[in-house]
């Protein structure tokens, strides 16, 4: 196992896949605590089938999260992982991705995390590019604080923050997303596994950033955006005839939620660079963390020069 | 013979130009040689209201602005109308004849109503002819300025530099026709010193400790920190980013951090409450990580351009539970420079956040450095880290971050390290790094944790330089003071001195760990311990009272937005002596 290498987009796109580790090899230290059915077990197992399908090792990876049930999904896969704060994970991650923009970064956590408490690094993240890859575990519920009304909890869903039913309308992440910048706009569902895999991957060989909403159903809090609720409803977009480069269609397809809610790629734009592909200080060198910490002679003589 | 101590104040409504000729006279008189302490009392306004700039020059270091104007350079009517009252015999006063009517002047105090548009062609050279007309008066040749004139506006042709040095030379030859010069020169020493701002001492003091993360959100009056880091990113390597709000600041920087970055922020009150749960975060993950606090006055918005040391409490508290952390506050202009690479080694050895308690008199006063002093590679310790060259260690699987060890600090891997792939978390956690927050069965696993983490702490202390004790042993009054008091507490001790007061100085710049057998040295012969605080309630004086028992006697504070100068101490000390008071707080007489 060698050095981190700091891969440019051609060369990501061509890298030669190394013989594979399996999904066991990634399993992390601990055990999964989540309730048993949570939708949260097919992400991870989904999340762990990508990386090692991908020929990446535990080292290359860093996976980020902030607070809640799906937060903690880091301990239980055998990566670099960063356990934060409650909405911090995509302020860390970016800190983290161009420190070392050699590492792939994933982060994951739910939509109380990301679209709440999180909701201005969200918006942040999408505008900059930053090349990460963000899973959202979305069970439309708070499920950790035992059931209150979540960012995405239908308009009228009795929950224990909203006995009498939520009067406020929900955020629909997708089309957030894609009119925020992200560069690449997917729906997953945990009970998707192949399909949950394919676009994961894809998100993280996306040079960007690349943002994957997962159907995660809250078997304890969530009665009504079940297993059952979702499976009668999802389609996929890739059999739909979607054209993800058409940012309008991405936005209506978004927009869809109904008898039918479709799944997939909405949308996606190779065209923009990823925010570390845009900055100078990065452009040779390596790893912004492992350069040398000494000035330049020739730097401490202009500084004070300056001052003069 | 006595060293000239000259101080210069000019004054105006924002916008007006007040930095620019303050900045050349700084430039000229730190070029001779001489050093200079500036200090700039400003307000929230981007046009209008009054700005205030006062340097003070000597041929000797300067600690602090001083007590009193030799030059009053009003470039409006309201300033002269507000300073020209402070100007005593031997003072002179200039000031455009046009647009400045002078009030009832002290006897002595010479006024000097320059024709400004008869000397410079055009209104954009007025400061210019102002600026040539202090040199003569302070008997000054003309020709560095001259030079200064033709560097600065080279790009712009040669007209203009002709014009401006036309300038330069009617209000030079006007002054010597016209006022009497002071009865000295301004001395040129023979070397040059470098003049830098509180704010750029910060930011070059990152530079020196190797920083190649800086982030942060606009926030009066830290904001120039940024400014300077921005402006040098891309020559020095450095990624610096403005951040959407300050959660986001310190996460950030927190991400780069935990990859091996050295990586810093700052901001001023406000936004540090934002960032106290991360600073418990990065204690709890073990990652180091330099937060700088610029204080200004407060509490909420409060006066966002002045200064006080008021936010002591908020940084000792901030973040939830117990957690170790260094805390210091550079004790002048020139020390932002030199704690930050000391903070920063401190911060990786033990692998928690460093937190630095500037303020504004500091960040955005200005103070001259000698040019060797600003080393830019200053030793550095990055303490036990894994993967940022050097052996990495077979381990086999068996890497534990957080292993216990007696010193408390375990060898930090960071990511991107073949074989010692781990998690970090801001949950309670084992060795291992699993946590043990959510299935919580094992308190004796706790507490040892709890005692790893805190025995850190023990280490810290036998590294630190002891504070400043400053003057005789048996001496009438103990003044102690905290941070960016240090200079004008030295000149009050002098000032008392030869009013025949004998009094010793205690300066605190470690406030956690806070060096409590040293303080309690220095202060067991104590005869009448006096605190002297830019604040309301006495913060650092309740904080010694709860780490040792010591009790001032007396308190000198001052909570009005300004800086103290070193009469209010002297001022306050006497009145403490003669038994008046316990608790003097002194007016301030300029309003700015």
């Amino acid at each position: 196992m060698g050095e981190l290498q700091i891969e440019s987009k051609p060369q990501l796109l061509t890298r030669p896949r190394r013989p594979a580790l399996t999904v066991k090899d990634f399993k992390g230290k601990a055990d999964p605590d989540w309730c048993p059915g949570c939708g949260d077990f097919g992400v991870l197992n989904a999340l762990k089938t990508a990386v090692a399908e991908l020929g990446l090792l535990p080292h290359e990876v860093l996976t980020i999260s902030g607070i809640g049930c799906s937060s903690n999904l880091p301990g239980y896969i055998n990566t670099y992982g960063m356990h934060t704060l409650h909405g911090r994970a995509l302020a860390v991650a970016t800190g983290a991705q161009l420190g070392n923009h050699g590492l792939k970064v994933v982060v994951t956590g739910g939509d109380g995390d990301g679209f709440g408490i999180g909701g201005n690094h969200f918006l942040h993240v999408m505008r900059r590019n930053v090349d990460l890859t963000y899973l959202v575990m979305d069970n439309q519920i708070y499920g950790l604080t035992t059931g209150q009304v979540s960012p995405t909890s239908r308009k009228g869903m009795k929950t224990k923050s909203t006995p009498y039913g939520s009067v406020e309308n929900p955020v629909n992440p997708i089309p957030m997303a894609i009119v925020c910048g992200a560069t690449y706009v997917a729906r997953g569902s945990s009970g998707q596994q192949k399909h949950l895999v394919s676009l994961i991957k894809a998100g993280i060989e996306h040079r960007g950033f690349a943002f994957i909403d997962v159907f995660s159903p809250c078997v304890t809090y969530n009665h009504e955006n079940t297993h059952e609720f979702f499976k009668q409803r999802i389609r996929k977009l890739e059999e739909m005839g979607h054209d993800p480069t058409d940012l309008h269609a991405a936005i209506e397809r978004g927009r869809e939620w109904g008898e039918t809610i479709p799944i997939g790629l909405f949308y996606k734009n190779d065209e923009l660079p990823a925010l570390d592909e845009l900055e100078p200080v990065l452009a040779e060198g390596g790893a912004l963390a492992r350069r040398p910490l000494d000035v330049s002679a020739e730097n401490a003589r202009a500084l004070v020069e300056e001052l003069l | 013979m006595a060293h000239i101590d000259f101080a210069v104040g000019i004054g105006g409504a924002a916008g007006q130009g007040v930095a620019t000729p303050g900045n050349i006279l700084a430039k000229l008189f730190a070029r001779r040689g001489l050093h200079i302490n500036a200090y700039n009392a400003y307000q929230s306004i981007i046009r209008g209201g009054h700005t205030f700039l006062t340097i003070r020059t000597s041929e000797q270091p300067v600690r602090c602005m001083g007590d009193d104007l030799a030059m009053l350079i009003p470039l409006n009517q309201d300033t002269m109308d507000r300073h020209l009252g402070r100007m005593r015999a031997g003072a002179s006063v200039l000031y455009d004849r046009d647009r400045v009517k002078p009030g009832a002047a002290a006897e002595g105090v010479q006024l000097c109503p320059l024709p400004l548009s008869e000397l410079a062609k055009n209104i954009l050279y007025y400061n210019t002819a102002a600026v040539a007309a202090v040199l003569r008066l302070v008997s000054v040749e003309l020709k560095p300025f001259e030079d200064m004139l033709a560097q600065q506006f080279k790009r712009k042709g040669e007209a203009v530099v002709a014009e401006n040095v036309a300038a330069a030379r009617a209000g030079y030859d006007y002054a010597g026709a016209h006022f009497k010069p002071y009865a000295f020169s301004l001395p040129d020493t023979g070397k040059r010193l470098a003049v830098a701002t509180g704010n750029e001492s910060l930011a070059m003091g990152g530079v020196a400790a190797g920083v190649k993360f800086y982030c942060a959100y606009p926030m009066s009056p830290s904001t120039g920190v940024l400014m300077w880091m921005a402006r040098h990113a891309r020559e020095l390597g450095i990624m610096v980013r403005q951040v959407e709000d300050e959660l986001g600041v310190i996460n950030m920087a927190i991400g780069a951090a935990h990859t091996g970055c050295r990586a810093m922020c700052a901001t001023s009150g406000g936004g540090f409450a934002l960032m106290t749960e991360a600073l418990g975060a990065a204690a709890m993950m073990e990652i180091p990580v330099v937060c700088i606090n610029v204080q200004r006055a407060g509490p909420a918005t409060g006066v966002p351009t002045k200064t006080e040391q008021g936010d002591l409490w908020q940084v000792l508290g901030a973040g939830q539970g117990d957690y170790p952390r260094i805390i210091a506050a550079p004790t002048s202009i020139r020390d932002c420079f030199h704690l930050i690479p000391e903070i920063f080694n401190l911060a990786d050895k033990f692998q928690c956040p460093g937190i630095v308690l500037a303020d504004l008199l500091e960040s955005e006063g200005f103070s001259t450095f000698e040019p060797a002093e600003l080393d830019f590679n200053p030793p550095r310790d990055r303490g036990e880290v894994i993967g940022l060259g050097g052996e990495v260690p077979e381990v086999n699987g068996g890497y534990k971050r957080y292993r216990m060890t007696e010193s408390g600090i375990s060898p930090r891997a960071v990511p991107g390290t073949p074989d010692h792939a781990h998690v970090v978390a801001t949950d309670e956690h084992d060795e291992d790094g699993v946590l043990i927050s959510d299935e919580f069965t094992d308190p004796g696993k706790r507490q040892a944790i709890m005692e790893r983490r805190g025995r850190k702490m023990d280490g810290v202390l036998p590294l630190l330089e002891p504070p400043r004790f400053t003057g005789p042993a048996d001496a009438e009054v103990t003044l102690v003071g905290w941070g960016s008091t240090e200079g004008v507490i030295d000149e009050a001790v002098e000032q008392l001195a030869a009013h025949g007061i004998v009094a010793n100085h205690l300066q605190i710049r470690w406030l956690v760990p806070l060096q409590s057998e040293a303080i309690g040295r220095a202060l067991s012969g104590a005869r009448n311990i006096v605190m002297v605080e830019n604040n309301y309630s006495g913060q650092f004086a309740r904080y010694l009272r709860s780490e040792t028992g010591i009790a001032a006697d007396a308190h000198i504070r001052k909570y009005d937005g300004e800086p103290f100068m070193p009469h209010h101490v002297v001022n306050g000390v006497e009145k403490i002596l003669s038994g008046k008071t316990t608790r003097y707080v002194p007016v301030h007489e300029i309003r700015v």
